[in-house]
Parts: structure tokens; C-alpha cells; sequence
């Protein structure tokens, strides 16, 4: 009898060794990081957090603060919420993570008014809506509820990554064409403009919300246009 | 005529034919051929009637309807310019430097614009389509004269590729691509839409300069601004005041309004309903007027409605760009909602906001978004009552 014990539990542990772990990177996980930047991008095929895309891609530095700002809101309340999964009762799981997300906020607001108190005062009130980014509560209550914590941090980080990549294109766009620099520094040549005797104006188009729609249009027209997993029957 | 027809009957058409080498280009080259001569292309199928009026011949009668205001716009920009310098000059003289100006302005339109659509068709393999035509030459009619002819041809290249074929070519658009390129241009470029520097050409001959005390302002632009205007009604009427280049002569616009209204090709509804909408506003600010904040405001509101009608672009946005037929109502009753709300909006924008005196612009664009809407009403109403006639019928 107590053989026959000893021989499950042998066998038990061998079932538990010969199951394979998962590495840190495997395909599935590389997945998480890698489908957001293109296959389902948040803002391209998603269509989510539009709004902060339209309101601070007018230069490039404050959309680079933003994108670093919803990198480390979303790894981290992902791991937040995906470690407290199991505790976190099923009515009140909205307001769970709207208080993780929020602290995190806070917190990243603070450190901004600390060291970057110039790009703090011009993103203004769209850090506090990171609270409201729909691709953060999305991620929290689509992924985080019901993934481990380090799926859920390669998540965060693959979408945050998608978010930014798009922010900060259309951010270079925006401040090319619409101000002649890039992270503040002239690039078209001065020589250039109207004003010195050349032939060249900034586009004041580009500084308005509504070029920026109209550049994510287009990120989307030739982002479908060359995947063809996206193209709709 | 003939031998040339046959000619390339002949001798051109093989060429482009499936499965010949430059297969590729077919649209290019049915596109020029249906331009000059008339396709003979039949309906298969069942049996219809086919009028011998295609989408080419409307759109060259619109082209016809616009040569009044464009000569007199060539016309008119050499007047203000030698007047701005304080030179004399010979009516022939004054033509030519405006021609000078404006024929490069139609030239790079067309080009930049013909050009996106061949590469557009030649791409997707479909026939040209030919939509450009009327606002190859609505666009340079509706600029200043100064514009650099860069960005007149960003403007043309946004127009065409954001307003039309992105929504799937002529015909599907939902805004006035001519209209969609100055709204750009009015944007992106301010500095060179606006203002009282910009609509007389005043470099055009070496080491001259304008006269002291000129001001190039429109009439528009000094009401707005001012309350009153050097420029009297009558000026406005016959065309001599500064303004884009088509705009100015409510005369030249009224002959390209006759033969559209004549060919029935642009809607009647559509330009009797706008002025009433703008005589309406224009009545209401008149009535209005003392009610007013400031002393120019209360100046540009007391300015005779019919006076309103003749100044800006007002005449040539309701004769030209409201009538376009994809971008305005389609139901008979639409039309009149449309036209007039127009109108109406014209008036009351540029009164309100000096910063957008041509209000007409803004206002058509915007009756463009709201065009389905005002259609979808006029179809719901119209099968309540059908609804409730059918209702009586079965009651009794």
C-alpha cells in the first residue's frame, strides 16, 4: 500500500518536472509584446486614447514625457493588478483599479512637477486623464484580471510601446512640418523661410487637432494598406 | 475631325489594348480619348436611353460658366496692381499682367492635381474619373493672387487625396475638394490667406512700391475691422475691389450662373434659397444692429443686406461650390433646407467673426457635413406621410 503511495507521488512529481516551463521569452510571451505594435495596435486598429494623440502631439518632447509617463502607469498597473487578481472582489474590480491607476497618476505627476516642470505645465491636464486613457483600463480589465503578473507586465509594455510609437510619429509630423524643429532644435534651415528671402513657410495647419486626426488617418490608411492581416472583407 | 478620330482609332488604340504593352496606362489614355471625343459606349443589359450628356460635358459646361470670372479676374488684378503703384496703364496692359499671374496658378492646379488622379488610376486600375476638371479651375479662381505656388499645390495634393480619394474617388467625396484646398490653405498658410497684404500684387515690377496711404485690404476686411469701406456697393457689384482672384465681379458670376441655371446643370433651388437665407440673416443683423457690442460691429450689422449679398465670395461660393451636386442635398426639398441654411451662415459668420470674413467658405463646408443629415430628414418626413396616408386609406 504504501508503495503504490510513494509511486503516485513519484509519478506526481514527474508529471510536474516533465511539464516544460515556460521561458521568460517565449514565442506566446514575445506575442504580448510584439502584437501591439502592429497587428493590434491600441490607437490604429483599436482606435483607443485618440485623445491624448490629438492634444499633445504638437511637439515632440512633451509627446516623448507622455509616452514614458503611460509606460510606466501601464507596467506598473498591470503588475499591480495582476498580482492583487485574486483578491480583488468581481463588483468592485472598476474602482480597484481606477484607485491603482490613480495613485500611479498622482505619483507621475508629481515627478514630472519635479524635474520637468516646463512639459508638466504644457501637457497640463492630459497627465491627470491618463487616468481615463481607455488603452490602460482596457489592458487592466482585459489582461491583468486574468494573466500572471509577468504576462502582465510584457503587456503593459507592448502596448505602451504601441501607443508611443504612434504618438511620437505623428508628434514628428506634427512638429516638422508645423514649427520647422525637431525636440525643440530648427531643422529646416533659416535661410529657408519667407521672411529671410527664401521660399519656405511652416505649415500652422499641422499645430491644429485636426492634423493630427488627419495624420493618424493616414498612419492607419498605409499601416492597412501594407498589412494585409488587417484589410476587412 | 474624322481622319483624325480614325487615325487614332487605328493607329493609337491598339497600343493601350489588353494584353499590348502599355495595358498599364489604359486609363491614361481612355481618359484623354473620352475627353475629346464622345465614348461610344452602350448600356448592356436591359433597354435604357442614354443622353449624349456625360459626367465630361457637364463638367465642361461648368468650366465655361467659370471663363467670365476668371478673365475678369486677370483683368481686375492688373488694375489693382498698376493702382497700388501709382502707375497709368492700357486696359491691354492690365489684362496681361494679370494673365501673367493667374495662367501659372491654373497650370500647377491641374497638373498637381490631373497628376494624383492618373497615379491614383493607374494604381488601382480603374478609368479616370473626372471630377478634377471643374476644381482644377474653382481652386486658383478662389486664392489670392499672391499665393506662392507651393503651397497652392499642397493645398491641390491634400484636397484631392484627403477630400476625394480617400472616400473612394469623384463622386464619393462628402466636402468640396475646391473648397477643402482653401480651407487648407486658409489654415496652414494665414499669413498668405488673410490680412490686408495679400490680395494686391504689389512687387510685380522691379523697384516699385505702393503708393503711400493704400491700404489692400477687401471691402470685406475693412467692415470687418473698420465699420466702413473705401469701396461703395456698386464697386462690389461690377467686380473692382481686391479679393481672390474669381470672386470679386458679382456681374461676371451672374453670366456663369445664366448658362448653369440655363443647362439646368446647377441647381436653382439650391442659389435662389442661399440668397434668401443670406437677405434673411443680412434683415436680421440690420435690425439688430443697435443691439451691437462695439461701435465697427455695430457698423458692419447696419450694412444693407443686398450689400451683403454683393461683397466677399458670397455670389461666387452659392453660384459655383453650393450647387456642387455630390457634396450637397439630394432630395428637392433638402435642397432648399441646405441652400438656405447657407446663406444664412455666410452672413452670420463674417459679421460675428472678423477673424473668418469669408464666412461663406466655412458655411458651405459645413452644410457639406451636414448635407445627409437634412436628406435623411426629408426622407424619413416624407415616408411618415405616405404612412399616414396609407393609414386613412385602411381605416376607411
Amino acid at each position: 500500500m504504501a508503495d503504490v503511495l510513494e509511486k503516485k507521488e513519484e509519478a506526481k512529481e514527474l508529471l510536474i518536472d516533465k511539464q516544460p516551463k515556460e521561458p521568460l521569452l517565449s514565442k506566446k510571451n514575445r506575442k504580448l509584446l510584439n502584437d501591439p505594435l502592429n497587428d493590434n495596435n491600441p490607437i490604429t486598429v483599436q482606435v483607443l486614447g485618440i485623445c491624448s494623440a490629438l492634444a499633445i502631439t504638437v511637439k515632440l518632447y512633451p509627446a516623448l514625457v507622455m509616452s514614458i509617463s503611460v509606460l510606466f502607469v501601464m507596467a506598473a498597473g498591470n503588475v499591480i493588478v495582476s498580482l492583487m487578481r485574486n483578491f480583488i472582489p468581481n463588483r468592485i474590480r472598476i474602482i480597484v483599479q481606477l484607485v491603482v491607476v490613480a495613485s500611479l497618476v498622482a505619483l507621475v505627476d508629481q515627478v514630472l512637477k519635479a524635474f520637468v516642470y516646463d512639459v508638466s505645465k504644457e501637457l497640463s491636464v492630459f497627465v491627470g486623464l491618463i487616468i481615463t486613457n481607455c488603452i490602460i483600463m482596457g489592458r487592466l480589465e482585459a489582461f491583468a484580471l486574468g494573466n500572471t503578473v509577468w504576462k502582465s507586465f510584457l503587456d503593459g509594455i507592448g502596448n505602451a510601446f504601441g501607443y508611443a510609437w504612434i504618438l511620437l510619429a505623428v508628434a514628428f509630423f506634427r512638429e516638422l512640418l508645423g514649427s520647422g524643429t525637431l525636440f525643440g532644435f530648427q531643422v529646416i534651415p533659416d535661410a529657408w523661410y519667407l521672411a529671410n528671402g527664401g521660399f519656405y513657410s511652416n505649415n500652422g495647419f499641422m499645430l491644429l487637432p485636426p492634423m493630427a486626426l488627419i495624420t493618424v488617418g493616414i498612419i492607419i490608411w498605409v499601416q492597412r494598406a501594407r498589412n494585409t492581416k488587417l484589410i476587412e472583407e | 475631325m474624322k481622319a483624325l478620330h480614325q487615325f487614332i482609332d487605328n493607329n493609337v488604340h491598339p497600343l493601350f489594348k489588353e494584353g499590348s504593352k502599355l495595358e498599364k496606362y489604359w486609363p491614361v489614355y481612355d481618359g484623354f480619348y473620352t475627353f475629346l471625343f464622345t465614348p461610344g459606349h452602350t448600356a448592356d443589359g436591359k433597354a435604357h436611353i442614354r443622353d449624349g450628356v456625360d459626367l465630361k460635358r457637364t463638367m465642361n459646361t461648368v468650366i465655361t460658366a467659370l471663363i467670365p470670372t476668371l478673365l475678369f479676374g486677370m483683368w481686375n488684378i492688373g488694375y489693382h496692381h498698376f493702382n497700388a503703384i501709382g502707375i497709368g496703364a492700357t486696359f491691354f496692359e492690365q489684362f496681361l499682367f494679370g494673365a501673367i499671374k493667374v495662367i501659372p496658378m491654373v497650370v500647377v492646379s491641374y497638373a498637381v492635381g490631373l497628376g494624383i488622379e492618373f497615379l491614383f488610376c493607374v494604381i488601382k486600375g480603374h478609368q479616370i474619373e473626372e471630377g478634377y476638371l471643374v476644381s482644377g479651375m474653382l481652386i486658383p479662381l478662389i486664392m489670392p493672387v499672391d499665393l506662392p505656388l507651393w503651397m497652392l499645390a499642397l493645398s491641390v495634393a491634400f484636397a484631392v487625396i484627403i477630400g476625394k480619394e480617400v472616400f473612394g474617388g469623384t463622386g464619393m467625396n462628402i466636402f468640396n475638394p475646391a473648397l477643402l484646398a482653401r480651407a487648407f490653405a486658409f489654415f496652414a498658410y494665414p499669413t498668405y490667406m488673410s490680412g490686408d497684404k495679400v490680395w494686391i500684387n504689389t512687387t510685380g515690377t522691379e523697384g516699385m512700391m505702393a503708393v503711400d496711404g493704400f491700404s489692400g485690404a477687401t471691402a470685406l476686411g475693412e467692415y470687418a475691422t473698420t465699420g466702413v469701406s473705401q469701396y461703395s456697393a456698386l464697386d462690389a457689384f461690377i467686380g473692382i475691389i481686391p479679393g481672390s482672384v474669381g470672386e470679386t465681379s458679382v456681374i461676371a458670376i451672374m453670366l456663369g450662373a445664366g448658362l448653369l441655371l440655363f443647362t439646368g446643370i446647377a441647381s436653382w433651388r439650391i442659389m435662389l434659397s442661399a440668397v434668401v437665407g443670406g437677405v434673411v440673416m443680412g434683415l436680421i443683423f440690420n435690425a439688430i444692429a443697435p443691439l451691437a457690442l462695439s461701435a465697427e460691429q455695430q457698423a458692419f450689422m447696419a450694412v444693407p443686406f443686398w450689400q451683403q449679398l454683393v461683397m466677399g465670395g458670397f455670389a461666387f461660393g452659392v453660384v459655383y461650390m453650393a450647387t456642387d451636386p455630390v457634396s450637397g442635398s439630394q432630395t428637392e426639398t433638402g435642397k432648399y433646407v441646405y441652400g438656405f441654411l447657407i446663406g444664412f451662415l455666410s452672413i452670420m459668420i463674417r459679421v460675428f467673426n472678423p477673424a473668418y470674413p469669408e464666412g461663406v467658405m466655412l458655411a458651405i463646408l459645413f452644410m457639406n457635413t451636414m448635407a445627409p443629415l437634412v436628406d435623411h430628414y426629408v426622407i424619413q418626413a416624407n415616408i411618415k406621410k405616405r404612412e399616414q396616408r396609407l393609414a386613412l386609406k385602411t381605416v376607411v
